[in-house]
């Protein structure tokens, strides 16, 4: 099997004799028997580490869960720095998930929590932090400062939690290059891994903001260009 | 400078994390890989707890020491399952979304009289790991990652700091603290591709601990899970068996309880494929519906990783190293030896697991022994005087050889073939001195061996030959140890001496001293 690279701006062609392995174990095999430089980012291989997401043929996938064809070109993750080849450094995209405030905040009292109030958040709560929506992400392009997909379905896993003492301070964290820097452009659903929707995620967050009493800036904007008209 | 160097962000990391700064310490948290894809998150059973109306502590306790075979502390298990109740009330209030029927889901492992294990889905760690995080975030806690390390800073018995390698760089850093956590993990990818673990558990703590000085126990106590993929040793839970999963061989015979505890079911497995057998779970007579809804993750990963689809063929399966009892020696504060350095988690021996350890107590293990750990450095470091200091340009790099003449990719596979043959399931004398030939002759080679990449940017080879080389050490004190233990006893199974001797009902402890390895 031949695989196409993408290693800093040069893409390499390796051929690995190995056939229906995925493509980590190709990498692996790269790294072992062909080039030991090669750098890229693996874990638990049964995908729930979130540690080896990568683009294939443009597409954000799971080395660990894809199985590679013929002359696929495999690229890191976008909207990050590159580390080395397919590595890249997570630092600044896991910061948001703290700019979120995308956490628990406990009433003092042991809450009983129903099999109903549970499903309220469970699905968000399946994200395994791989990062394929925030490379799918269009808006990087124009705000690096975007809280992103994966930050605000982690919102909205605690927002969504009975336990929660006061869902005010996450929701006032997501206003500001938050709910309202998404496009509803959809990219970051088809490639999560584990089926989590940030996009509508993003849309509930918007309602409870509204009910909550927060502004829409975007419809704001509007209403005064439409004052000056 | 800090008061609480947490090493490793898993989720015993996490947890003395969390209670350090709760206590008031300035606490940073280092690991070689973001905390979040640490081996925590691949526990899919559950985590053990004595909540349910029928249970009780007593009970949690008695099957613990039961699997235990003689070599756990009673007192320790005591504080295992008592302080178990609140963990899962902590994890439940902090917002681990766990499952739930009446209250939390429980549902019953092997070993347990009782159904005791609080579960969320399959995702049990994940979830667990994922919460810890976000409340580490909540505290404000500085967490640092892709930082290796590669040593602790120890000067006449105290610790004072550790060198760390920044992998993004493959600069070496000295960190001040006062104290440090060890929560480094276990040492079971001694097994390479024999192993269902995380590719991390690399028994780096452990060897740095012993380089330190501190002292280790229980070396040869591997659980092995009887059923992992045969090509990548992923693991198929329990819960196939759990359901009505037969064993069977070439021939389509049964031929052993498939309920039986993991030490029996894998060695009769191990018997079997000694006479020429290969070894298949079946699980074809269950309704494809039962499959979707119980099995699902199994159902991928047979497809995925062995092509085949289990509700129509059978599933070639190996047993795999799975766990590792042994690690550094602590107390029931989780302090070692050496003072101001603790450990906690699978990397110590906290004592709760001795010869077998029971599924779902090693995440409860982590979080209960986790809040011990930090609260015990926190109150150490209050008291303790700003460190001395220490050589702070500990040159490590320029001692590795970047002309290598022998390939420790090719040594490593190696190694784990021969831990697998004659250090896994069974055991006899000549088998264990076979490894231990071939691990010292390793021990002579490794000057002729190092990193082809001689980059400094992302250099993960060099950070895969420091694990190598830890692997080594840690891999000659199992083998010691193994060699010493002329019985068996739970998870370590001598076919030389197939029975339970009296004698042996003491942990194995050891040390190194000028380059060897010291049974006291
Ligand atoms: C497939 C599988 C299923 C399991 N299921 C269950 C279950 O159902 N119930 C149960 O109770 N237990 C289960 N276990 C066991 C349990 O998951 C582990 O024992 C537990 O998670 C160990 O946690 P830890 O925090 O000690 O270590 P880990 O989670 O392994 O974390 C170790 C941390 O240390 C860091 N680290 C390691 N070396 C270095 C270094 N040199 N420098 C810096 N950082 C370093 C790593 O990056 C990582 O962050 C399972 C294990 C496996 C493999
Ligand atoms: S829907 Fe929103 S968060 Fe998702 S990719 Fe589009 S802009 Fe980004
Ligand atoms: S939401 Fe999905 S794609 Fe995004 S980080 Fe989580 S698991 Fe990955
Ligand atoms: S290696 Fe863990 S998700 Fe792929």
């Amino acid at each position: 099997m031949k695989i196409k690279l993408q290693r800093s701006d040069k893409i390499f062609e390796y051929e690995v004799p190995l056939n229906g392995v995925t493509l980590l174990e190709a990498l692996g095999y790269i790294k072992e028997n062909i080039d030991s430089t090669l750098a890229f980012s693996s874990g638990c291989r049964s995908s729930v580490c979130g540690s080896c997401a990568v683009r294939v043929n443009d597409k954000e996938v799971l080395a660990c869960a894809y199985k590679p064809k013929d002359d696929d070109l495999i690229q890191p993750l976008r909207n990050m720095p590159i580390l080395r080849d397919l590595a890249v450094d997570m630092d600044r995209a896991l910061a948001f998930n703290k700019i979120a405030k995308a956490w628990g905040l406990p009433k003092e009292e042991a809450l009983h929590v129903s099999g109903e109030d549970a499903k309220r958040n469970e699905l968000q709560s399946d994200c395994i932090l791989c990062s394929a929506c925030f490379s799918a992400c269009p808006v990087y392009s124009v705000n690096e400062d975007f809280i992103g997909p994966f930050a605000l379905t982690r919102s909205l896993r605690y927002v969504n939690d009975i336990r929660q003492k006061d869902i005010k301070p996450t929701i006032e964290a997501i206003q500001t290059n938050g709910i309202y820097d998404c496009t509803l452009c959809n990219e970051c659903v088809p490639v999560c891994p584990q089926g989590i929707a940030p996009k509508q995620d993003i849309e509930i967050l918007r309602n409870k903001s509204g009910i909550m009493g927060y502004l829409n800036p975007n419809i704001l904007a509007g209403f005064d260009d439409g004052l000056n008209f | 400078m800090v008061d609480v160097l947490v090493i490793g962000g898993g989720g015993a990391g996490l947890t003395a994390a969390i209670h350090a700064k709760k206590d008031g310490a300035n606490v940073a948290l280092v690991s070689k890989t973001y905390p979040t894809r640490s081996q925590t998150c691949m526990a899919q059973g559950g985590i053990n707890a004595a909540i349910g109306a029928d249970d009780s502590i007593q009970s949690h306790i008695s099957d613990t020491l039961k699997s235990a075979q003689g070599l756990a502390d009673e007192e320790l298990v005591g504080i295992l399952c008592e302080h178990g109740v609140d963990a899962i009330k902590w994890l439940d209030k902090i917002g681990v979304p766990f499952s739930r029927n009446k209250g939390i889901a429980q549902r019953k492992m092997g070993g347990a009289s009782f159904v005791r294990a609080c579960y969320a889905k399959d995702y049990t760690g994940l979830k667990i790991l994922h919460t810890l995080y976000d409340q580490c975030n909540a505290y404000d806690i500085n967490m640092l990652s892709e930082r290796f390390l590669i040593d602790l800073a120890v000067i006449d018995g105290k610790v004072y700091g550790a060198y760390l390698l920044n992998i993004k760089t493959s600069t070496v850093e000295l960190f001040h603290a006062k104290s440090v956590i060890l929560a480094t993990g276990g040492y079971a990818k001694v097994y390479g591709k024999h192993s269902t673990n995380h590719v991390g558990s690399t028994a780096d703590g452990i060897a740095a601990a012993l380089r330190a000085g501190a002292k280790i126990s229980n070396m040869e106590f591997i659980q092995f899970h009887p059923t992992a993929l045969k090509k990548s040793s992923i693991l198929i839970s329990e819960s196939a068996r759990g359901a009505g999963g037969y064993l069977v061989n070439s021939k389509a015979e049964r031929f052993t309880d498939e309920l039986a505890s993991r030490d029996k079911v894998s060695l009769a497995i191990t018997n079997e494929m000694q006479k020429g057998e290969e070894i298949y779970l079946d699980v074809r007579h269950l309704s494809a519906k039962f499959i979707d809804e119980h099995l699902p993750q199994e159902k991928k990963l047979a497809d995925l990783y062995e092509n085949i689809d289990l509700t129509k063929q059978l599933i070639p399966i190996l047993p795999a190293a799975h766990y590792t009892m042994g690690g550094i020696c602590v107390d029931k504060n989780c302090t070692t030896n050496i003072q101001g350095l603790y450990a906690v988690g699978e990397c110590a021996n906290h004592m709760v697991h001795g010869a077998n350890r029971l599924g779902g107590n090693s995440l409860l293990e982590i979080v209960v022994f986790g809040k011990i750990a930090g609260e015990a450095a926190c109150a150490y470091a209050k008291k303790e005087m700003p460190a001395c200091k220490v050589d702070k340009h500990k040159d490590i790099l320029s001692q590795i050889n970047t002309n290598p003449t022998v390939d420790f990719y090719k040594r490593r596979a190696e190694l784990a073939e021969i831990f697998y043959t004659h250090v896994g399931v069974k055991r006899n004398e000549q088998g264990l001195l076979e490894a231990l030939e071939y691990i010292q002759a390793l021990q002579n080679e490794l000057k002729n061996m190092g990193v082809k990449n001689i980059k400094l940017a992302y250099n993960t080879e060099l950070a895969e030959f420091l694990e190598f080389k830890n692997l080594v050490l840690t891999a000659k004190t199992v083998v010691l140890s193994a060699l010493r233990r002329k019985e068996s006893r739970g998870a370590h199974y001598r076919e030389d001496m197939p029975n339970k001797d009296d004698n042996f009902s003491t942990d194995t402890i050891c040390y190194q001293e000028n380059d060897e390895i010291k049974f006291p």
